[in-house]
């Protein structure tokens, strides 16, 4: 009994000081930064982590909560080790890897990790676990019941229970932030008679005001800063490059929500556009606006420039730049520059853009009115 | 004892230079194979290792190691690292990372695109999202680099290939695009920048050429050659280059893909051009030099062999196109993959050239193979084979 006890205790305190000793090596790597600063210091801390036991994964993937990106793929690494090794003598601490998954105060990248290894370890159980992610912080882990229930939706329509399907469909909708399946829904849906705002779902910001066209010649209107840079009235008129600059009200009926320079001023080149709206916030808060654009762009939030980009015609897409930003309680206003340049080719002309308003997950904010 | 010692530092030394291919067109970036094995002519699927993402990236073999990147999920943000014996194809490991730079590319092409590079003991693996990763050869992890993390306007929305390249412990890494265009040469022991160079704002898939003692940069100015370690200018040629397909450089002749061929002779801070021919207009594949003859592959899929000394046409032979990857030769022979994944071994020294073999992979192939041991490894988005 004694001998027991201290064989237990022996036990306890080489786990604890494996504990103990892995907080060092873990703060090392979230202390890496920009340009390789604690590179050489994370190597070796890496090292001693992937060294430690199964256990000890839940610690290491706490690690990367709040963690900078850089951090988070040291850890990720670590993490990938040691249950590579867990995983070949079937030790994966798959209670405690669920636990850390049900915890949502712990990062959305940690927990997709988590719920990979809990996949790898049993596929049952994270078959049981994906309809609880429908409404996750992870728009990753999200993807799984979504798939699930379009698979679910088809299953039904094959047995031709039309108001199963849609049931299914819907929820996956509402579920999906991921543009690949948020088409597959809204085609499926509306198959179906039914209606998908998708400027609404994906929070597109459809109304502007918008003045045009100053001068981009030689490209020099990127960094020239025009009137509405200054102030934003909306009844001034300003000289620009081939007539009057003037702002005119635009709504968009784009169903992803392009903003179109070319409808309000023509197809222009070598040209400068401004667009203007206010975003309405309920409350003070952290949120991410996304835009899209093939051309050259600047986009303020209440007169703070969040991000310039001077590329050309080398494609659009949906979220194409994420930019964290803060909200205010109340009114939020949002310019956008976009530059047109001077090539002539036809896949040139789209003098354009598109924007939302959105949380780190994707999930449209709701404007207050 | 003595003459033994000698004899094993010699095969070990030989050795290194056999077998291994460290970078993207292998030896020196010739396209070339240094190994006294070649491949023989009977090739035949040695083994087939399962990918489970997509990449234009190259293989690489250390030894008896192959790399291989591949980047996968819906905005492919998990990007792969992987190990395989070159023996059997097993993995021996593998090592997944998540994208800290933008992963936007052109549908054709894909975010593991760059092909990653070896100095014998680490492998660096870049990827078009800007990640860049140093292992060691058993996969732990030394340093990485977030580029675009670093330079948050380092990237292009067609997606980058730019290959990095090693040379005395400098890795070179380029990220050449429309905004934040830089090259920096990066500790290979800690991946800190020894130097950064700002380069033309225009995009840029060309690959560097590592050429007698110099880093050549190819862009749509032309080429600069700057000192591994330090950066600082050798010779610059501002004639103009192809943006897609590679330079080579051979002997004391760089052969620029600019205005067709352009052979050049660089010294310290002057260029000599030898000769231009605009006709060997090479399309995507960069060209190779083997014996007295330089082969380009034009957009139309043809092969063009041509006089190295005075760049003279000797024939062209039509394969079978269209062509992503580039050619690589061993001994006396040329292999190339086409898009749909008809491998092709070509016999150069044939009066009109002729295609040997097909072997056909039945899936789309838009990489370069890599050779090594008398085997050839070519990848494709779902499969690595070994052909040998």
């Amino acid at each position: 009994m004694k001998s027991s006890l201290v064989c237990l205790f022996a036990l306890a305190a080489v786990s604890l000081q494996a504990a103990a000793d892995l907080s060092k090596p873990i703060e090392v790597l979230r202390a890496v930064q920009k340009e390789g600063q604690g590179n050489e210091a994370a190597g070796k801390a890496w090292q001693e982590i992937v060294k430690a036991d199964a256990a000890t994964l839940p610690e290491v993937l706490k690690g990367m909560n709040g963690a900078n990106p850089l951090a988070e793929n040291w850890l990720r690494t670590a993490v990938g080790v040691i249950a590579d090794e867990a995983l070949k003598a079937k030790k994966l601490p798959v209670p405690a890897l669920v636990a850390f998954l049900k915890d949502t105060q712990n990062s959305p990248g940690a927990r997709v990790v988590a719920f990979d290894l809990i996949h790898r370890a049993d596929e049952k159980l994270a078959e049981e676990l994906t309809p609880t992610l429908l409404e996750d912080p992870s728009a990753d882990l999200r993807r799984h019941p979504v798939a699930k229930l379009i698979e679910a939706g088809d299953v039904a329509l094959e047995k031709k229970d039309n108001a199963a399907a849609i049931v299914a469909y819907g929820k996956g909708l509402g579920g999906a932030r991921d543009e690949d399946q948020i088409k597959v829904l809204a085609k499926k849906l509306r198959g179906l008679g039914q209606k998908v705002d998708l400027p609404k779902h994906f929070g597109f910001l459809m109304s502007w005001k918008m003045i045009a066209p100053f001068s981009n010649a030689d490209r020099a209107g990127f960094d020239t800063v025009y009137p509405p840079e200054k102030e934003l009235k909306f009844d001034a008129v300003y000289e620009g490059k081939t007539k009057e600059a003037k702002w005119v009200d635009f709504t968009s009926t784009d169903e992803y929500g392009k903003i179109d320079f070319n409808k309000p001023f023509g197809m222009e080149k070598s040209v400068v556009g401004y667009a203007a709206t206010d975003f309405f916030s309920t409350e003070d808060r952290p949120a991410e606006i996304r835009i899209g654009c093939k051309d050259g762009w600047k986009v303020w939030l209440n007169g703070e420039l969040l991000f310039a980009r001077d590329e050309y015609h080398r494609g659009a897409k949906l979220d194409q730049y994420k930019l964290p930003c803060q909200l205010k309680k109340g009114k939020n206003t949002i310019l956008v520059k976009c530059c047109q340049n001077e090539q002539t080719e036809q896949w040139t002309v789209e003098w354009e853009f598109q924007l939302r308003v959105c949380d780190a997950t994707g999930t449209a904010i709701v404007a207050a009115k | 004892m003595k003459t033994i010692s000698m004899c094993v530092l010699m095969c070990l030394t030989a050795g290194v230079v056999r077998a291994d291919w460290l970078q993207f067109r292998g030896p020196n970036a010739t396209a070339v194979s240094t190994d006294a094995k070649v491949p023989a002519d009977d090739l035949k699927i040695a083994w087939t290792a399962d990918l489970p993402g997509r990449g234009l990236s190259a293989p690489i073999v250390v030894g008896e190691r192959v790399f291989v990147t591949c980047s996968s999920g819906p905005g492919q943000e998990t990007l792969h690292v992987f190990c395989f014996n070159a023996a059997d194809g097993s993995k021996r490991w593998e090592r997944a990372m998540r994208s800290t730079g933008r992963t936007m590319t052109h549908n054709k092409t894909c975010v593991a695109a760059n092909t990653p590079c070896s100095d014998g003991d680490r492998v660096f693996a870049l990827f078009s999202s800007n990640d860049l990763f140093a292992f060691d050869l058993d996969g732990n992890l030394l340093w990485l680099r977030g580029l675009t993390f670093d330079y948050p306007n380092a990237s292009n929305s067609l997606g980058m290939s730019q290959s990095p390249v090693v040379m005395d412990g400098t890795l070179v890494v380029q990220s050449e695009n429309d905004s934040e265009s830089f090259v920096a040469g990066l500790d290979v022991a800690t991946g800190r920048n020894k130097w950064k160079l700002e380069r033309p704002k225009a995009a840029n898939w060309t690959s560097a050429t590592v050429w007698k003692n110099t880093v050549a940069l190819q862009s749509s100015k032309g080429i600069l050659a700057v000192e591994p370690a330090t950066g600082k200018t050798v010779w610059d040629y501002s004639d103009g280059a192809s943006t897609i397909p590679s330079s080579v450089g051979t002997g004391d002749v760089l052969y620029a893909a600019s205005h067709g061929i352009t052979a050049l002779a660089p010294e310290k801070g002057s260029v000599t051009q030898l000769w231009r021919n605009e006709k060997l207009n090479s399309g995507t594949a960069s060209p190779l030099v083997l014996g007295d003859a330089i082969y380009v592959v034009n957009g139309a899929g043809v092969l063009i062999k041509a006089n190295v000394k005075n760049g003279d046409e000797a024939w062209k032979l039509r394969m079978k196109g269209p062509f992503s990857g580039s050619p690589v030769a061993a001994g006396k022979r040329i292999y190339i993959v086409n898009e749909r994944g008809i491998f092709q071994v070509i016999d150069p020294e044939a009066p009109e050239g002729k295609v040997l073999k097909e072997i056909e992979l039945k899936e789309t192939v838009l990489t370069t193979p890599a050779i090594s041991g008398g085997a050839i490894y070519v990848r494709s988005d779902a499969k690595l084979w070994k052909l040998q």
